[in-house]
């Protein structure tokens, strides 16, 4: 197990890369903690599997170093990564029995027969297999598969960290549920650095301790669950997490207010005449329907029950603004005003976040 | 669901039936015509019984025939299957030059037996054949016309050089249906270049490789044509493969019973040996798959 260093890495498919436009992967400075449960999230292709094939091993970066703990290992090979990978596909030897699968990793490293069958034993016993030990892998499921291929990465016990590429993908969605589950407290009890690659929010939020969001060929924010949606550090991670994403409206910012269409917004904190492209963002869970003269003018267009809660559309303008009400709140026909929690508001200027001069929330 | 009869439905089946009866079934009536009855010229005919087929099997000359073609059979798949495998293996994945080899690969699958037969027969040849005339300009003692062992391995191979693109070529898409992500989780597991071919490559080349088997063993079993055209059987009988005998049987002596007793069981044990292999080979995969 170890830490993993990625030292002003960058990757560009093009032998020659001119531009910034021409990189896959633009240029990043990261750590990533011994023993952390990292997802990383983003849209296809915006450079996450890239980024995911470079730790492996599969890529070699055109530029920057991959360290793993002090050990430099960008030129390494992939088999000297010591790393283990669960890919889209449950990956098995078909024609081997279970055992066997499990059994390979270690075998073909050369380990003691009776180590080999006690760590296969706690690997079975760990992913619930203990009773299909000797059946032939090619006539199983394809959840089972993938436990298997879970297996064999966990199955030597020094890897420095399990990769998986978005491995839920064939998966039942109510095996989906388990499997997660099931790494989550595989995670915890041995401790393996982990790195998860999805373009699923939930399988992110409830899988990682740290999401890593991407967009395009960027990190944009890298934090808790709780950070990622109470203070987006982009515009993209506002859009991209949440159900619906974040409201984000063109707005004149000066001191604690801003304007809006001629509508004063208060905000909490005080921002500094910002320069460029400025937006506001809300939460929809931040936002509520009033009745009274304050706030943005709106006309609700739809009312979807989702269950826990509703959702509002309303029409501001032209552009939709979102509101979540809870289950019970009456939605008062007379409602024309929507009003922001200002808290919760965030300023945007060029897409990312602008901390507030005299910030009394949390700073990104 | 209660099944509605309709007798009409037979008309449907009709034209296929009476194709097969002329492409397949009266001719072969025919051969079973001929292999129970004798004639003496004029379109005379007596009933012969079973005779033939005894006179078959306890003939020499037939046994002799069936190991020779039972040995060349065995000799090509130990050579062709093998090969064509190797063969995929080094083929490039993509690119131009993928393309490029599956034309080469493709061309001597698209000559003519005969025309095959011909290519060797003069390529061999010590007096003008580049092959020939340069063994024997190294002072290697080669002819396939007269010497047992030269004749054999020139038939051999001519086969090898013909049948091979075909192994080849289906293993080759075989392997080409194996996703990435094996090769990378062999590398990751360490898995040697040996245990990524037998555990991985193999395994999903069975259901090609079964086929390729199987076409090669039914043609190479049949095989007429290209050892005609280069030795004529011969030297002696050294290369008179089955159709061949049994063509000398039927045209050359116009023994036409015997000929045709012989080509039923000739038939009979092709198709035997297909189902065995076939059976034995699904069977293999439905074990395993349980």
């Amino acid at each position: 197990m170890a830490k993993i260093t990625l030292s002003n890495l960058a990757h560009s498919y093009l032998p020659n890369p001119k531009s910034e436009a021409d990189y896959a992967l633009k240029e990043m400075d990261h750590v990533w903690d011994d023993g952390g449960a990292y997802a990383l999230l983003g849209a296809s292709g915006c450079g996450k599997s890239t980024l995911l094939n470079i730790i492996s091993g599969l890529l070699h970066p055109s530029e920057g170093r991959v360290l793993f703990g002090d050990e430099d290992v960008t030129d390494a090979p992939t088999a000297q990564r010591n790393i283990a990978q669960v890919f889209q596909f449950p990956v098995v030897y078909d024609t081997m029995s279970v055992r066997e699968n499990l059994a390979f990793p270690l075998k073909n490293r050369g380990a003691k027969p009776a180590y080999v069958a006690e760590r296969v034993q706690t690997i079975a016993r760990m992913i619930g297999m203990e009773d299909v030990l000797d059946r032939k892998a090619r006539g199983l499921t394809a959840d089972a598969k993938q436990k298997i291929s879970l297996g064999r990465g966990m199955v030597r016990e020094d890897v420095n960290a399990i990769l998986f590429d978005e491995p839920l993908t064939v998966i039942d969605p109510h095996m989906k549920w388990e499997l997660r589950t099931q790494l989550k407290s595989l995670h915890r009890e041995f401790g393996h650095t982990m790195i998860y690659v999805t373009h699923d929010q939930t399988e992110a939020l409830t899988f990682a301790d740290k999401v890593v969001v991407m967009h395009d060929g960027r990190v944009v924010q890298m934090g808790t669950p709780e950070e990622l949606f109470e203070t987006p550090a982009h515009t993209f991670v506002g859009y991209f997490i949440g159900s619906p994403g974040m409201n984000l409206l063109d707005a004149e910012v000066r001191g604690k207010t801003a304007h809006i269409e001629g509508v004063e917004i208060p905000l909490e904190a005080t921002y500094t005449a910002p320069q460029g492209r400025t937006q506001i963002g809300v939460r929809p869970e931040f936002a509520s329907l009033s009745t009274g003269h304050q706030g943005l003018p709106v006309t609700v267009t739809r009312v979807e029950d989702v269950g826990r809660h509703r959702i509002v559309r309303a029409d501001f303008l032209g552009q939709e603004i979102n509101i979540i009400a809870s289950e019970g709140a009456e939605i008062a026909a007379d409602a024309t005003r929507v009003i922001f929690d200002p808290a919760r508001v965030n300023v945007y200027v060029d897409d990312w976040r602008l901390s507030p001069e005299t910030a009394q929330g949390k700073a990104a | 669901m209660d099944k509605t009869t309709n007798q009409k439905a037979w008309f449907l089946v009709l034209p296929v039936l009476v194709l097969v009866a002329f492409s397949a079934v009266i001719p072969l009536m025919t051969v079973v015509n001929y292999s129970v009855q004798d004639t003496f010229g004029n379109n005379v005919f007596f009933w012969a019984g079973l005779e033939w087929f005894e006179q078959a099997l306890s003939s020499d000359r037939l046994w002799a025939a069936f190991g020779r073609q039972i040995m060349f059979s065995a000799i090509i798949l130990t050579i062709q299957i093998p090969l064509g495998i190797f063969v995929a293996l080094n083929m490039p994945k993509k690119g131009f030059w993928a393309s490029f080899c599956l034309v080469v690969m493709a061309l001597p699958l698209l000559i003519p037996f005969n025309v095959v037969g011909t290519i060797w027969q003069i390529f061999g040849r010590v007096d003008i054949g580049l092959l020939g005339h340069t063994l024997d300009a190294m002072g290697i003692d080669y002819n396939y016309t007269n010497d047992v062992l030269d004749a054999w391995i020139t038939v051999i191979v001519m086969d090898v050089w013909h049948w091979t693109s075909l192994v080849a070529l289906l293993a080759y898409a075989g392997l080409q249906s194996i996703p990435e992500a094996y090769y990378q989780a062999a590398k990751i597991d360490q898995a040697s270049r040996w245990k990524v071919f037998r555990y991985i490559e193999l395994p999903k080349m069975q259901g090609v490789l079964l086929i390729a088997i199987l076409l090669r063993f039914m043609d190479s079993f049949m095989i007429y044509t290209e050892p005609f055209v280069v030795t004529g059987g011969g030297p002696g009988n050294a290369t008179t493969f089955l159709s061949i005998d049994l063509v000398k049987m039927a045209i050359g002596q116009f023994d036409l019973g015997p000929a045709a007793a012989f080509s039923i069981m000739y038939f009979l044990v092709i198709l035997l040996v297909s189902w065995v292999f076939y059976t034995v080979m699904t069977n293999l995969d439905k074990r395993e798959g349980f």
